[in-house]
Parts: C-alpha cells; sequence; structure tokens
C-alpha cells in the first residue's frame, strides 16, 4: 500500500545510492587502505614506548582540556621550526597516540618537544596562572589542576587493556602494575624499580606537582608535558638511512 | 605486497577509476535522447503549485 | 480524504513500535549508567538518556489519541520542518554566541576564567562552537530543509509514520549530550569529531533512520526522475554516515565510562580524520547546501536551474574529488608525501567541480537579476554563492604546499574555514529559513524584508571584519615566525606573535558579532512572521515568489 506503484526497493534510488557508495568509498580506500601497511613507512627508531600510566593520565587532561585546539605536536621540516622547536616529528613517535594529538593551530606554541625544556615548577606556575610568568600569554588559567586527584586513578587498568585492545603494547605485567605504577611515578620516595623495569631507565620520577602529600592531575599532566618528544634517542636515528627516506 | 607496491598501484588504479567514472558521467549526461528527460527534471522544484497537499 | 487512520490500523506500525523498542533500550541502558557511572560526564549522560527516554513515552502516550500519529499520504508531513526551522535558528544563535564569547576570550584573556573550574575555557568551549554551528545549526537547517524538499520534488508524504518525528527529536539529543559533554570535559580528542563513543552509538542510530526516511520518500515517488537536489541530499547522508562510523571506531575503557581510545593510532589516526574533517565540509557543509542551492534558488527566481546537465557533471566530480582532498592538513608532517601530494592534487582539481556548482546558481538568475534589488533573500544566497566561490578557489590555493607552510597553524586557516561557514553556509541557510517559514506557515509574505536587508548588511560586513582581520593576523604571524634577523636567528619569540595578534583578534570578535546581531534579527523576522504579523509602514510590493504564477 505504501508502494503502490514500486517494489519495495525502487530501482533509480538505489543505482544512485550504490553510485555514491562505490564514488566515496573506493575513493577513500585506494587513498587510506596503503597506510596500513604503516609499520613498513614508520621509521626505526630506539626509545619510543608506551606511555607509562601517570602519562597517560595526564594524556586524558591534555585531551580533556582540549589543549589540542591551541597546541600542535607536529614540528615541520622548515628551517624555522626546527630551530624554535627542535628536531622534526617523525611519525614513530606518535605511533602509540590513540587519539593522535597533532593539532591544526597554534594559538600557542608547538608542544613535540616541549618536555625538558622547562622545569616542573615552571610548568605548575605557567598552569596555574599563565601569566604570572609569560605576561602576554592569552592561556586560560588551569589552577583546578592542583589539589585534584587523578580522575581515572582507581580505572587505570582498564584504560591501559582498552590500549592493548587497539593495539599498544602493554605487557599482561603493565597492566597488574598500573595502579601502584601511576603512584610511584609521582612520589621519589615510592619503589620505583618496577616502573622503571617495565618502561625503562628514562623513565622520570619526581613529585611533579611539589605537592607531596597526594598525585594530582596536576602531576599527570607535567609528567606527561615533560615526556613530550624526548622518547626518541636522536644519537642513533640516522635521517638519510633509505627506509627513513620516504 | 609490500607497502611500495601497494601505494602504486593505489594511485594507477584510482587514477584509471577517477577517468572511468569521469566519462560514463559524461556519457549519461549528454546522450541526446537523455535531453528531453532532463529538460522537464530542471522544471520540477517549479510545478508544486500547491504547497500543501501531495499532487 | 481517505479513512488512513483505519489503514494504518491494518498495518503493523513498525515506526511506533521502532521508537518504543529504542526509548525502552536506552532507558534500560541509561538506568544502569546512572548508577554504574564511572566518571560525572556518563551520569550526567545517564540522566539526560533517561530523562529523553521518559519523555518520548509521554510523548507517545499524549499524541496516540490526538490526529498526531494519523498519517495521511494525501498531505505533506510539514510539523516536523516546522520544528526543524526554530531548532535550526535556537541553535545558530547558541552556536554564534559561543563563537562570539571564544573570539573575545583571545582578544581578552581574562573573560570568563575562572580559577577554580574549566567549564568555560577555551579549550572547551571550542569544541562547543564548532559543532554547535556547524551539527546543532547547519545540521537542523539540513534536516529541515530535506525533509521538506524531498516531500515537494518526489509529490509522496515523508516516509516513516513518526520516524521523522524521532529523527528531529534523537538529533537534538545528539546535539544536547554532546554540548554537555564538552563542557564537562568530555571528549573525544578528534577535531570535529569530538562526542564520545556511547554518542557517537546514539547518532549512528538517529542516522541510519534518517537515511531510510530520506530513502523511503525516495520510493513512494510520483515522479520517475530524482531531483538533483536530492542527489546531493543522499550523498551528504551516505557519506557522512561512513565517515562517522570510520572515524569514531573506538573500543570503550568501560561500557559505563565515557572514555575510549580510537581504534587507529598516530599516522593512520591523522589520515582518517582528515579524511573525515575534510569531508565533513564536503559533504556536510557543502554537498548537504548544495542541494538546498539546487531547490530554493530555482524557487525564489521561479526558473529552471542555468543547466541541469551541468549539476549531474558537478555532482559526480565533486563527490569524487572531495573525498581524496583530506591530506592536505597534513602537509610536512609525518605523512608519507605521496599521500600529501595527492591530498593536494584533488584540492587543486576541486576546484573546477566547486566553481561548476557556483557558477550553475548564479546564471540561475540571468534575466531575473533586477529582481536582486527588490527581493532581500535572493540577495543572501547570491551572497552565499559568491562567498561559495571566494573559499573553493581560496581552498586549493591554501592546499598548495608552498602557500601552507606559511598558512598552517596560523589564523587564516581559521578566516578560510568562517569565509565558507558564515559566507556560503550561512548565508544560504538564512535563505532557506526565509523562505521557508512564510510556506510552513502560510503567511503571505515575511514580517518584513527590511529587517532581512539589515540582517544582509549586518551579515556581510560582519564576514568581512572577521576574514579581513584572520588574513591580516595569520599571513602575519606565518611571516613573524619564519622571520630571521641580520645575524642568522630567529626574529620573534613565539609570544612577540602572540602579542602581535590582539588587535585583528578584537576585529574579528566584533565581525562575530555583528553577525550574530543579525542572526537574532532573523529571529524576531520570523518569530513575527509565524506570529502572522505584517510590518506596517512596508508595502506589499514583494509577495511571496511563491505565490506568483509560474510562467
Amino acid at each position: 500500500m505504501l508502494f503502490k506503484n514500486h517494489g519495495i526497493i525502487e530501482r533509480n534510488s538505489m543505482i544512485l545510492l550504490v553510485g555514491i557508495l562505490l564514488v566515496v568509498s573506493i575513493g577513500g580506500i585506494v587513498q587510506i587502505a596503503p597506510l596500513f601497511r604503516i609499520e613498513q613507512t614508520i621509521e626505526k627508531v630506539d626509545g619510543v614506548r608506551p606511555y607509562t600510566p601517570l602519562e597517560l593520565a595526564g594524556r586524558g587532561v591534555y585531551i580533556r582540556e582540549g589543549c589540542y585546539t591551541c597546541h600542535s605536536q607536529m614540528i615541520r621540516p622548515l628551517r624555522d621550526e626546527i630551530e624554535r622547536y627542535g628536531h622534526y616529528s617523525l611519525a614513530a613517535e606518535s605511533m602509540y597516540d590513540h587519539p593522535f594529538q597533532w593539532g591544526s593551530k597554534r594559538t600557542g606554541p608547538d608542544l613535540a618537544r616541549v618536555g625538558g625544556r622547562y622545569s616542573d615548577a615552571w610548568h605548575v606556575q605557567h598552569l596555574i596562572n599563565p601569566r604570572s610568568v609569560v605576561p602576554e600569554s592569552i592561556m586560560p588559567p588551569y589552577a583546578f589542576l592542583e589539589g585534584r586527584e587523578i580522575g581515572i586513578k582507581d580505572v587505570v587498568d582498564k584504560h591501559i587493556v582498552a590500549q592493548t585492545r587497539v593495539g599498544v603494547p602493554y605487557t599482561q605485567a603493565d597492566i597488574d602494575n598500573a595502579k601502584t605504577d601511576l603512584m610511584a611515578q609521582a612520589d621519589p620516595n615510592a619503589d620505583s624499580e618496577g616502573l622503571q623495569s617495565r618502561y625503562g631507565g628514562k623513565v622520570t620520577v619526581r613529585d611533579f606537582d611539589g605537592d607531596p602529600s597526594k598525585v594530582t592531575e596536576m602531576d599527570a599532566l607535567v609528567a606527561y608535558l615533560q615526556v613530550l618528544g624526548t622518547m626518541v634517542d636522536f644519537k642513533t636515528y640516522e635521517p638519510m638511512k633509505a627506509e627513513n627516506l620516504r | 605486497m609490500s607497502y611500495e607496491q601497494l601505494s602504486a598501484f593505489a594511485q594507477t588504479s584510482g587514477m584509471i577509476y577517477f577517468m572511468a567514472i569521469f566519462a560514463a558521467v559524461c556519457l549519461y549526461v549528454f546522450w541526446p535522447s537523455n535531453r528531453a528527460k532532463f529538460d522537464k527534471a530542471a522544471r520540477m522544484p517549479l510545478e508544486n503549485e500547491d504547497i500543501d497537499h501531495v499532487r | 480524504m481517505e479513512p488512513t487512520l483505519l489503514k494504518s490500523k491494518a498495518l503493523p506500525r513498525f515506526d511506533i513500535i521502532f521508537t518504543c523498542g529504542v526509548a525502552f533500550l536506552v532507558a534500560l541502558w541509561a538506568i544502569f549508567a546512572t548508577s554504574h557511572a564511572e566518571d560525572v560526564g556518563m551520569t550526567v549522560h545517564g540522566w539526560i538518556f533517561l530523562g529523553a527516554a521518559i519523555m518520548a513515552a509521554l510523548g507517545l502516550v499524549f499524541t496516540a489519541h490526538g490526529t498526531a500519529l494519523q498519517n495521511d499520504p494525501s498531505t505533506y508531513s510539514d510539523g516536523v520542518i516546522r520544528f526543524g526551522v526554530i531548532a535550526s535558528t535556537f541553535w545558530g544563535i547558541v552556536g554564534m554566541l559561543v563563537g562570539v564569547v571564544i573570539a573575545s576570550q583571545l582578544a581578552y584573556p581574562d573573560m570568563l576564567y575562572f580559577k577554580d573550574f574549566g567549564f568555560l575555557n577555551f579549550g572547551r568551549l571550542r569544541p562547543l562552537h564548532t559543532s554547535a554551528v556547524i551539527f546543532a545549526f547547519g545540521g537542523n537547517v539540513l534536516l529541515a530543509t530535506s525533509f521538506y524538499v524531498v516531500q515537494r520534488t518526489c509529490r509522496a508524504r515523508l516516509f516513516g509514520g513518526m520516524l521523522p518525528w524521532f529523527v528531529f527529536w534523537g538529533y537534538q539529543l545528539f546535539i544536547v549530550l554532546a554540548a554537555t559533554g564538552y563542557l564537562l570535559g568530555v571528549t573525544s580528542g578528534q577535531e570535529y569529531a569530538e562526542p564520545t563513543w556511547h554518542v557517537d552509538l546514539w547518532l549512528t542510530v538517529v542516522w541510519v533512520a534518517y537515511l531510510l526516511v530520506f530513502l523511503g520518500t525516495l520510493w513512494k515517488r510520483k515522479e520517475p526522475h530524482i531531483y538533483v537536489a536530492n542527489w546531493f541530499y543522499l550523498a551528504f547522508i551516505v557519506t557522512i554516515a561512513m565517515l562517522h562510523v570510520v572515524n569514531n571506531l573506538a573500543v570503550p575503557t568501560s561500557a559505563f565510562a565515557t572514555t575510549s581510545y580510537p581504534l587507529f593510532g598516530g599516522v593512520q589516526n591523522a589520515l582518517t580524520q582528515w579524511w573525515y574533517g575534510h569531508n565533513a565540509v564536503g559533504f556536510f557543509l557543502t554537498a548537504g547546501f548544495l542541494a538546498i542551492m539546487y531547490y530554493f534558488i530555482p524557487k525564489q527566481v521561479n526558473r529552471p536551474v542555468y543547466s541541469y546537465q551541468l549539476s549531474i557533471v558537478h555532482f559526480w566530480a565533486l563527490i569524487f574529488i572531495y573525498i581524496w582532498a583530506g591530506p592536505h592538513h597534513l602537509h610536512y608532517t609525518a605523512l608519507p608525501q605521496w599521500a600529501q601530494t595527492l591530498g593536494m592534487t584533488f584540492s587543486i582539481i576541486l576546484w573546477m567541480p566547486s566553481w561548476g556548482g557556483m557558477i550553475n546558481g548564479l546564471m540561475t538568475l540571468s534575466g531575473a537579476w533586477d529582481k536582486l534589488r527588490t527581493d532581500p533573500v535572493l540577495r543572501m544566497f547570491v551572497a552565499s554563492l559568491a562567498f561559495y566561490g571566494m573559499s573553493t578557489f581560496e581552498g586549493p590555493v591554501m592546499s598548495v604546499r608552498a602557500v601552507n607552510s606559511l598558512s598552517h597553524y596560523t589564523d587564516w586557516t581559521i578566516g578560510h574555514v568562517h569565509s565558507g561557514a558564515l559566507g556560503w553556509v550561512g548565508m544560504v541557510s538564512f535563505g532557506a529559513l526565509y523562505a521557508l517559514t512564510p510556506w510552513l506557515w502560510k503567511r503571505e509574505r515575511l514580517y518584513s524584508l527590511k529587517l532581512v536587508e539589515m540582517h544582509f548588511w549586518l551579515s556581510t560586513i560582519g564576514i568581512l571584519f572577521y576574514i579581513s582581520s584572520m588574513w591580516v593576523s595569520g599571513i602575519q604571524q606565518g611571516l613573524m615566525w619564519r622571520s630571521y634577523n641580520e645575524f642568522g636567528f630567529l626574529t620573534y619569540s613565539f609570544v612577540e606573535t602572540v602579542k602581535a595578534m590582539h588587535l585583528p583578534y578584537i576585529v574579528r570578535a566584533i565581525g562575530g558579532l555583528l553577525y550574530l546581531i543579525g542572526t537574532c534579527i532573523m529571529a524576531y523576522n520570523l518569530w513575527r512572521t509565524i506570529d502572522g504579523a505584517v510590518a506596517k509602514k512596508e508595502p506589499l510590493t514583494l509577495a511571496n515568489p511563491n505565490l506568483v504564477p509560474a510562467e
């Protein structure tokens, strides 16, 4: 009754539908599919590792606050960018980034290699009141991170499980120890041997926010900022090697 | 298939695919017997004077 | 009139069963979500879902007695479109208001910043602004116009009984969930795809229903040929579905947490994200609004479109080429260079079909240019095409690697987006809303054409303020970043370039404010029109073109 003059599925509209699908999906597949053999396109570098639980929590804060709307994490191979920010970004450096945070706008500076550039205390002060350290800054204050406990601290193992499901190579030990690792990294007095055996000796263990009484979102965010761009060992990276020239 | 082969194949086949689609669309559009159909179709928005009722 | 109520009783009403089923499942999940939520965002969203399910149930009960559930095939289903017009206007004002707020925050950084919480920080408001104007305002305009156009050009009532109502209210629920989420810091962290996994799932359900309503109406049509505007609408609906599903594939950390991790990471994530992001522009903001152009401009000038053949060629060319252009967002990044070059090449080719559409729209006026003098609504449409032509020329230019090395990461991109968004999408939407309101509420004409004219000038001047200030700040900042002094050192520190942006940011905020005021004037005009008023003093020189007899 609804389809008096036509079959249930009318021919012309379906030809149109299929035509549109063929045009838009094959076009996309042809362009995107090769990238899924990406393991061959990513440079061979040493040092890139999954984020520690504290860094991952800090990354969560970074995403939650929409930092990517003003800060990029992708240094282009242009002279001024390399001099301003450091070595251009390699694909390998963001291979464990789900989601990627390359960004598209620099209302503030690029952060791909901000790790180690400033002290923890500078970051904390800057986040609490950006204009107290950079008077011309137009960044909003993030003072509320100070003293606020990390929201995901009791479920961080679930986050690591989800990360393994999307292909980040965490081990079972990483999952089992996630909660203790998260707390240990922000406490210089804690036993961090396990943390460093799992994530490497370069992992920094500090009281990032200067408040030893608890582990806060400020600790997490500063820990994340301080690791950005510091993982790759550029002493062993050979940019002119054939596999890196794509 | 290696990454190079895959991307070379993707680029070539993409170009052929694009030209084939474009040729097909041009054929459809400029096929003489379709002319009247298109002229009629172009008037479709102007022909429903009764804006409340179907027909 | 046929006894349709009896007829519809004979059939099982799948639309009602479907809506009840969805409301029930949503309520069930929401109860668990509120009690087991692992974060505040999920608690709030659980309550919103629950409230929506209860309101849906109440709505069903109260309309069951009346005529609302009747499905008389001899009339068009226009109630949902009237709601769409109101919702578009409302969300337009909200989205643009948030835009003015964040523009002012960049000029005056202490505005609305609170030490103790981050709800109103730029980072949370910016996704609210982009989603509100693109998906809430633009999306509602597309819903309303597509429902109007598909019925008129198919000469058939919307398919699916109350399914269009489900689509409309389901979409408003999606907007409320996304918006509250952003304020609470619930985001997926992917630009223009910020809603989190459970909101994405809900949108998928709504979108499938939308596709079904649209396709079903096409199936019922009484003309053998499908009018070209519907091709554009269909391409918009289908492609957005594909982009949305692929780009938002993610693994949630728990069934009752808002957090999730996207399936793709690093380079793959970048490519799929900009494949999505650029085609949200291509299919949401271009194809969908071209459909509006292909119905409303011929209607407004009472002439058939300039070349129907051109419309078909540019349709296929546009959808084919757009889908490849995404990588121009990733020039000089870690994306392999062949993909960047491919994206740039297709972006440049894209100029042709884009201008094909613009020329087709403008030439529809040939022989009727005099109407521009007397009809400010038509002027809105023509200005939108001019901005469309401008931004689809600027886009290919900016996709060239050498230009992009300067423009990328700067305000030039922001200006470009807004010449398309305010100029093209905004003005073609205003034109459609001005045209639809008298038709839908059966008014002889708009309340006031003078107010339309005022709106036209406010928005045009607002856009000019906006894009010229962004050209200045974008190009200036790009040049300052790469400037070297005579000793071979970088001349400017980053913060010096921020300082230099202050004046352009003020001008931009003023431009946005003018545009917002224009939209508020439109809202007033539409409200008075719906109310049945006609401005005194204004002669009835310009009757609704719809009432002019066809040649």
